[in-house]
C-alpha cells in the first residue's frame, strides 16, 4: 500500500534524523510513501493559541491535498502534526460552522475536504499494518541487551487514544522488543516534555525534560527512544543547561545501591528516534540513519553489541 | 348500546382541575369548563382548584345526587396518580366506579407546552374525547384474586436477612435464596461499621444464625433463581441449587474433611478474603458462615479435572467424614419449583472494578489496595489476623486513602456512591489504630449526612488524620527528591490551601464506589423490573413508593436499588417486608377489570392468539374448539385483541366503541 | 511588611465573560466543574503557575476576566492534555486554555516582552506568510523580540545544531503561497465570531482593559 506522507516542518529542520531514519526503514519493509505536494505547516500548537479557525484552515489544506493525491491514508510522524491534523478532523466534524468556513477557503484553491482520509502515525502503521512478525524477518543485527526507556510523549495518546493505550502505550515497546531490545520499566512514558516552553521559559520547561532524563537513568536505561521531534530535541539538546542547573543532584548509584552519585555525568544518555534503532537492527549504517545528529552519541556497549552481532 | 345498565339517558358531570397553577397557568380552565358544558349529554361542567382534595371529591358526590349524574369525567393529572381516588369517589357517590374516565391535561398538556391558547385548545380536545368515550363505558366488576402467603427473598445480604427475619417473625413462610455458599453479603466482610465502630460480625452473625435456625425460613444458599412466572399473589419460581458435593442435611460443619484434605496447606485464592488469603479445595467460606456446611470447589479438587469427576484422589475427606457420609461427589444441580405470593429483591451491589482506572496503579504496584481488601486486612479473622502487613512485607508508616474511585466521574460512574466518605474515615481510624501511620484522605467533598456521621468526621480530625481536599490524578512510583525513593507518590492539588503537593506513602487505599452487579440486567428481566440509566433497579416512585417496583408484588431492598449504608438498607428491608405483609394480610388483590374475553360465537378456533400471549393466559377449549382466556392470568396488554383475525376478542375498558368514540372526539375540530 | 488587599468586588467581574467562554464549541462542559483539582494535580507545569488550572476554571466561570487573562497559567499550559483526559466532568481544559490565550492575545493582555505569546504570534506570522516554519529562525526572532541577552546565551546551542546539520540556513516555504493567502483572506472576511453567536464580542483588541 502506498501512503501520502506529511513530514511537517521539524522533520526538515531540527528533527531531520527522524525523516532520515523513517524513510529507509519503511523502504526495507516495502511501504511506499509519496510526499504531500506543496504541504504547509500543520497549524501546530503555537498557532492554535492565536487563531484556531485559521489553524484549522492550514491543517485542512493538507488534508484536502492528501485526498486529492488519491492515497487512502496520510502518514504524519511528528506528534504535534499528528494531533493537529486529527484534532482538525474532530473539530470539523463537531462544528458545522467552522466546516463551512473551511470549505469556503478550500474552494479558493480548488480543493475540498470530505474527511475520508485517516491520519496515521508510523507506530500504528508498523504494528497494525506491517506487523511485528514481518518486521522481525528483516532484523539482521538484533540489538540484544540494549536497555531502552520508551518515551511516547503526550500528543499521540492524548486527548485521543486511537491506536494505543492511554495510560500504558505499548506499540513502541513491542516494536523495539521485536528487534532485540529490552524495555526498562518507565513510568513517565506519556509525561509532558515541556513542549516549546524549553525555549520560551527555560525554568519550568527544562525541568520537565530533566525529570524524564533523570528517571530513565535511575531505571537503568542505556538509551531513550522517542517518537516526536520536539520531545527528542528537548531531551537531547539542552543537556548543558540541565547539568548547570541540576547536575549536582544525586541518584542511587546503579552499581552500588547503598551509594549515591551525582546525576550530571549520567545525563549524556543517548536520545534517539525509535526508527533509528529499527534501522540499526535492519543493518543500515549509522550515517544513513542520522545518528551523528544526536548531541550524545550512542554509547559504546550498544554499538559494540551491534558490531559483534554483525561479526 | 347501554343495555348493560338499562340506562339510555347518559348524564355526564365534567370537572377540570386547576391543580393550583400547575394546570391553570397554562390552560384556561374556565374556558375548558364552559366549552365542555355545551357538549351533548353534559349536565354539569365545573373547574375547581384541587379536584383531588376532599371538597373536590365531595363536589362530585353531591352533583351525582343533585343532578342524577351517571357518568363522570375529571380532567386533571395522570391517572397513575389519582384514577383510584376518583373511582372511589364515584363509587361512594353511588355509581359503578368504571363509569368514570380520567383525562390527563397536566403531564400531557400544561407541563409540556408553552403557548396558552394552544394548550387550552388541546385540553378542550382531550376533554371532548373523554366525554365521548365515557358515554360508552359499561359497568364492570373488580375481581379478587387470593394472595399466596409465602414470600421469596432474593439475596442474603443484610437487607435480605432483615426482610426475611421480619416476615418470618410475623409467621410467614420465607424462602431465602442466596447465590454464594453463605449468607452475610458484603457486611460479613467488614471489620467495623461506621459511625459507631460496632464490630460488623458481632451485630451481623446473630441475625445470620437466627435465619439458619428459624423454622419459617427455608434457606437455599449457593442457589439462584432461574425463572419466574405468574403475577402478584401467585408467582411460580424456579430455583437452581448448585452442587456443593456435600449433603447439607448430613454435614455438621465439623470441618474434619478440611483438615484431612490431601492439600496439607491452603493453596487457592480465597474469595471471601478478597484473594489475600488461601483456602483448600474443600472449605467453608468463613468461621460464622451460614449454613455451617462445607463445599468442594471442583475446579481445583483433585477428584475432579476441570470440573469433571475423575475419582483420582484418595479422598481422605470422605474417610474423615466417616459415618456421617455427607460428602457426595456425584451430587448434581437441582431445580426446585416454588409458589409464592410476593417477592423481595435484595441482590445488592458490586464494588467498582479498579482495573478501569489504571492511573491508580492497582495491580501494578503491590501496595495499592481496594477498600474491601483493607477491611479483610484489619480484620482479626482476616488473612493476617488483623496485622496490616503489606504485600511487599512491610508495615506502612504513611497511608493515602483516595476517595471517589469510580464515583462522580463521567469517565466511569457518574453517581456519588454515598458510603465511601464514611467507610474511608472508618478505615482511616482503624488503620491509624492498627499501625499508627500518618494517614491522608484525599477527597472532593466529605459527605457525612447521617446520624452521628458529622460527629465521626470531627472525631477523625481530632485523631490527627489529614484531610486534603483534592482529587488524585495518578499514583506513581518515581521519585522527584530522595525522600520519595521507594515510595508511592501521590501528587495532588490541596485545593483549600491552593498549592500542589507531592506526598510519598507506603500504602494506597482506593475507596471504590458501588455499582450494579454485572448481571443486573438479567435479574431485571427475570423479575420484570426496570432499571435506571445507571443500572440500579428502578423504584415505582422515588419518594412515595421507594420499595415498590413497576411489577405488583415485587419489592426492592438494599443496594440493588441504589447505593446505601447499612442503616438505610435495613430500614428499606423492613419497609419491603411491610409492603409484602400488606398484600398477604389483605389476603387478596383487586384486579383491574381491563381483561380480555372471547366472544365464543365469533371465534373460529384458529389458535393464532395462543402463542402471542406473553402471560400464557390463552388456551383452546378442547371440546368447543374455541379460545379461552384465563382472567386471572390476563394482564390486559391487548396483544390478542389486535391480532385476532375474526375480531372476536374484546377487552374491557378498551372496547372498539369506547376507543373509536374517543378518537372521534379527539379529531373533531375545536371551535375556539 | 507590605500588606495587600485581596478582596474582590462584584464590580471587578466582567459579567458575561464566563458565559461567553462556555458558549464556545468545546468549552461548554466548564459549567459542570466541581473544583476537584484533578487538573492541577496532574499538570506538570502547575507548580509554576500563579493560579492553578482549577482556579483559572473557577475565575473564568465567575467572570474574573482580568485575573484570568493576565494569569501566567494560560501561557504555561504546554497542551499535554493530561488534565483533559482525566477530568471527571470531561471538561476540555486544554481547549479552554487555548480559548483564553486567543482572547489574551486579541485583547492585548500580556506583558510586552513575555516570550510565549510572542512565539505564538511569530509562529503564526511565519507560517501564514511562508506556509512553513523554520524553527531556528523562529527562535532567533523570538529571542530578538523578547530578550537579546538570552539569545546570546543560546549561541552554543545554535553552533551545536549547525555542526550536526540541524540548523538550516535557508527559510523553508511552500510554492503556492498565493493560494494560502487567498484561503486566509476568506477567513478574514467572514466574521466567524458572528457565526458563532458572538463568542468573541470584544473583537480584536478593543476592550478598555487593554494592554499594559
Amino acid at each position: 500500500m502506498k501512503y501520502s506522507y506529511f513530514p511537517g516542518c521539524s522533520l526538515k529542520g531540527t528533527g531531520r534524523a527522524y525523516e532520515e531514519s523513517l524513510l529507509p526503514v519503511l523502504k526495507v519493509l516495502g511501504v511506499e510513501l509519496e510526499e504531500l505536494d506543496d504541504w504547509n505547516c500543520c497549524g501546530a500548537t503555537a498557532y492554535m493559541a492565536v487563531d484556531e479557525v485559521k489553524a484549522c484552515v492550514m491543517a485542512s489544506r493538507n488534508l484536502a491535498i492528501a485526498e486529492k493525491a488519491g492515497h487512502k491514508e496520510l502518514l504524519a510522524p511528528c506528534s504535534a502534526c499528528y494531533l493537529v491534523l486529527n484534532k482538525t478532523k474532530h473539530y470539523l466534524h463537531e462544528s458545522p460552522v467552522v466546516e463551512a468556513v473551511v470549505q469556503k477557503a478550500l474552494r479558493q484553491a480548488n480543493l475540498t475536504y470530505s474527511g475520508n482520509t485517516p491520519v496515521r502515525h508510523p507506530l500504528d502503521l508498523l504494528v497494525n499494518n506491517v506487523g511485528i512478525e514481518e518486521i522481525k524477518k528483516h532484523v539482521k543485527h538484533p540489538l540484544k541487551g540494549l536497555k531502552i526507556a520508551p518515551y511516547y510523549g503526550c500528543q499521540i495518546v492524548r486527548p485521543y487514544a486511537t491506536f494505543d493505550d492511554q495510560y500504558n502505550p505499548t506499540t513502541m515497546d513491542r516494536l523495539l522488543e521485536a528487534i532485540g531490545c529490552t524495555m526498562v520499566t518507565y513510568p513517565l512514558k506519556t509525561r509532558c516534555c515541556g513542549g516549546s516552553l524549553t525555549g520560551t521559559l527555560p525554568e519550568p520547561g527544562l525541568l520537565c525534560s530533566y525529570i524524564l532524563l533523570k528517571e530513565a537513568i535511575t531505571r537503568g536505561a542505556d538509551v531513550i527512544a522517542t517518537v516526536c521531534p520536539l520531545c527528542q530535541f528537548n531531551l537531547d539538546c539542552y543537556r548543558d543547561k540541565m547539568k548547570g542547573k541540576w547536575g549536582h543532584e544525586t541518584i542511587p548509584d546503579p552499581r552500588n545501591k547503598d551509594a549515591r552519585v551525582p546525576v550530571g555525568p549520567h545525563l549524556d544518555i543517548p536520545v534517539v528516534f525509535f526508527t533509528q534503532l529499527i534501522g540499526l537492527a535492519f543493518g543500515l549504517s549509522e550515517k544513513e540513519l542520522g545518528l551523528q545528529r544526536g548531541f550524545a552519541p550512542m554509547r559504546k556497549p550498544a554499538c559494540a553489541q551491534r558490531q559483534s552481532a554483525a561479526a | 348500546m347501554d343495555k348493560v345498565n338499562g340506562n339510555h339517558d347518559v348524564r355526564i358531570g365534567f370537572y377540570v382541575c386547576n391543580c393550583g397553577t400547575n394546570i391553570a397557568a397554562m390552560v384556561d380552565v374556565q374556558a375548558v369548563a364552559k366549552y365542555v358544558a355545551a357538549l351533548p349529554n353534559v349536565v354539569v361542567s365545573r373547574d375547581y382548584k384541587y379536584m383531588c382534595s376532599d371538597p373536590g371529591q365531595e363536589l362530585i358526590q353531591k352533583d351525582i345526587k343533585e343532578f342524577g349524574l351517571n357518568r363522570i369525567v375529571v380532567a386533571a393529572c395522570s391517572p397513575l396518580l389519582h384514577e383510584h381516588t376518583f373511582r372511589s369517589a364515584v363509587e361512594a357517590g353511588g355509581l359503578n366506579p368504571f363509569f368514570f374516565h380520567m383525562v390527563n391535561i397536566r403531564e400531557h398538556d400544561s407541563w409540556v407546552h408553552t403557548d396558552r391558547d394552544e394548550a387550552t385548545a388541546k385540553a378542550k380536545a382531550l376533554a371532548r374525547a373523554g366525554i365521548r368515550r365515557v358515554a360508552r363505558h359499561r359497568a364492570l366488576e373488580v375481581k379478587k384474586v387470593p394472595v399466596h402467603p409465602d414470600v421469596l427473598v432474593v439475596g442474603g445480604g443484610i437487607a435480605g436477612i432483615h426482610a426475611a427475619l421480619t416476615l418470618a417473625k410475623s409467621g410467614k413462610k420465607v424462602y431465602l435464596v442466596e447465590r454464594e455458599p453463605s449468607i452475610g453479603g458484603h457486611m460479613a466482610k467488614f471489620d467495623k461499621t461506621f459511625p459507631t465502630l460496632d464490630c460488623a460480625a458481632c451485630i451481623l452473625t446473630p441475625k445470620m444464625s437466627e435465619v439458619g435456625a428459624h423454622e419459617n425460613i427455608t434457606l437455599w444458599s449457593y442457589s439462584e433463581v432461574v425463572k419466574m412466572d405468574g403475577y402478584v399473589g401467585n408467582f411460580k419460581v424456579t430455583v437452581r441449587r448448585k452442587p456443593r458435593y456435600v449433603l447439607e442435611d448430613l454435614c455438621t460443619g465439623c470441618q474434619e474433611c478440611i483438615s484431612h484434605c490431601v492439600y496439607k496447606e491452603p493453596k487457592f485464592p480465597d474469595a471471601f478474603n478478597e484473594h489475600l488469603g488461601k483456602r483448600k479445595p474443600v472449605y467453608i467460606p468463613f468461621p460464622q458462615a451460614t449454613p455451617q456446611v462445607v463445599l468442594i470447589d471442583p475446579e481445583v479438587c483433585l477428584n475432579f479435572r476441570r470440573g469433571v469427576l475423575t475419582d483420582k484422589c484418595k479422598k481422605p475427606c470422605v474417610e474423615a467424614c466417616g459415618d456421617r457420609k455427607a460428602i457426595d461427589f456425584k451430587q448434581k444441580e437441582e431445580l426446585k419449583e416454588i409458589k409464592v405470593g410476593t417477592i423481595i429483591v435484595a441482590t445488592g451491589f458490586k464494588t467498582f472494578d479498579v482495573g478501569r482506572m489504571p492511573q491508580y496503579g492497582y495491580g501494578r504496584y503491590p501496595n495499592v489496595y481496594t477498600a474491601l481488601e483493607v477491611e479483610r486486612l484489619v480484620n482479626a479473622s482476616g488473612p493476617t489476623a488483623g496485622d496490616v502487613l503489606l504485600r511487599d512485607g512491610h508495615h506502612p508508616k504513611s497511608i493515602g486513602i483516595i476517595h471517589c474511585v469510580g464515583s462522580r466521574d463521567k469517565n466511569t460512574n457518574r453517581w456519588c456512591s454515598r458510603v465511601c466518605c464514611m467507610y474511608s474515615m472508618k478505615l482511616a481510624h482503624l488503620l491509624k489504630e492498627h499501625t499508627e501511620a500518618e494517614i491522608y484522605n484525599f477527597y472532593i467533598d466529605i459527605r457525612a449526612p447521617g446520624k452521628g456521621y458529622e460527629e465521626f468526621y470531627d472525631k477523625l480530625l481530632e485523631e490527627g488524620v489529614h484531610f486534603i481536599r483534592g482529587r488524585v490524578g495518578e499514583v506513581t512510583d518515581w521519585a522527584f527528591i530522595p525522600e520519595e525513593e521507594g515510595k508511592l507518590v501521590i501528587r495532588v492539588e490541596d485545593t483549600l490551601a491552593g498549592v500542589v503537593r507531592r506526598i510519598p506513602v507506603d500504602m494506597v487505599v482506593l475507596a471504590t464506589g458501588l455499582e450494579p452487579h454485572a448481571d443486573a440486567q438479567n435479574v431485571r428481566r427475570l423479575f420484570n423490573m426496570s432499571c435506571g440509566t445507571e443500572g440500579f433497579f428502578l423504584e415505582r416512585h422515588p419518594k412515595l413508593a421507594p420499595v415498590n417496583t413497576f411489577t405488583d408484588g415485587i419489592f426492592l431492598a438494599g443496594c440493588c436499588q441504589s447505593p446505601k449504608d447499612i442503616p438505610d438498607s435495613v430500614a428499606q428491608a423492613g419497609a419491603a417486608a411491610a409492603e409484602a405483609l400488606v398484600l398477604i394480610d389483605t389476603g387478596h388483590i383487586e384486579q383491574e377489570p381491563n381483561t380480555a374475553y372471547v366472544v365464543e360465537a365469533e371465534c373460529s378456533g384458529c389458535k393464532s392468539c395462543i402463542p402471542l400471549c406473553p402471560y400464557t393466559a390463552i388456551s383452546l377449549l378442547p371440546d368447543k374448539k374455541k379460545a379461552y382466556i384465563n382472567e386471572a392470568l390476563c394482564k390486559g396488554c391487548g396483544t390478542c385483541v389486535a391480532a385476532c383475525p375474526s375480531g372476536s376478542i374484546v377487552q374491557n375498558l378498551f372496547e372498539d366503541a369506547e376507543i373509536f368514540s374517543e378518537i372521534d372526539g379527539l379529531l373533531e375540530p375545536t371551535s375556539v | 511588611m507590605e500588606l495587600k488587599r485581596t478582596i474582590k468586588y462584584e464590580s471587578d467581574r466582567v459579567k458575561g465573560f464566563g458565559r461567553e467562554v462556555m458558549s464556545v464549541p468545546g468549552c461548554e462542559q466548564l459549567e459542570h466543574c466541581i473544583q476537584c483539582g484533578t487538573c492541577s494535580g496532574l499538570c506538570p507545569l502547575s507548580i509554576f503557575m500563579d493560579y492553578t488550572p482549577r482556579q483559572v476554571m473557577e475565575l473564568t466561570r465567575s467572570d474574573f476576566k482580568t485575573e484570568v487573562l493576565r494569569s501566567t497559567t494560560i501561557w504555561l499550559c504546554a497542551s499535554c492534555y493530561a488534565c483533559t483526559v482525566e477530568c471527571p466532568k470531561q471538561i476540555r481544559i486544554t481547549d479552554i486554555m487555548y480559548e483564553l490565550k486567543q482572547r489574551a492575545i486579541h485583547e492585548g493582555f500580556y506583558p510586552k516582552r513575555f516570550p510565549i505569546p510572542v512565539l505564538a504570534q511569530e509562529f503564526y506570522k511565519m507560517s501564514h506568510k511562508r506556509g512553513r516554519v523554520t524553527e531556528n529562525f523562529l527562535a532567533t526572532i523570538m529571542f530578538l523580540k523578547t530578550d537579546i541577552l538570552a539569545a546570546l546565551g543560546m549561541w552554543r546551542l545554535g553552533l551545536n545544531l549547525l555542526r550536526r546539520g540541524r540548523f538550516p540556513l535557508k527559510l523553508e516555504g511552500i510554492k503556492r503561497k498565493s493560494e494560502l493567502e487567498r484561503m486566509m483572506a476568506v477567513v478574514d472576511k467572514l466574521s466567524i465570531d458572528a457565526l458563532n453567536n458572538g463568542h468573541q464580542t470584544g473583537g480584536n483588541g478593543g476592550r478598555q482593559h487593554g494592554a499594559h
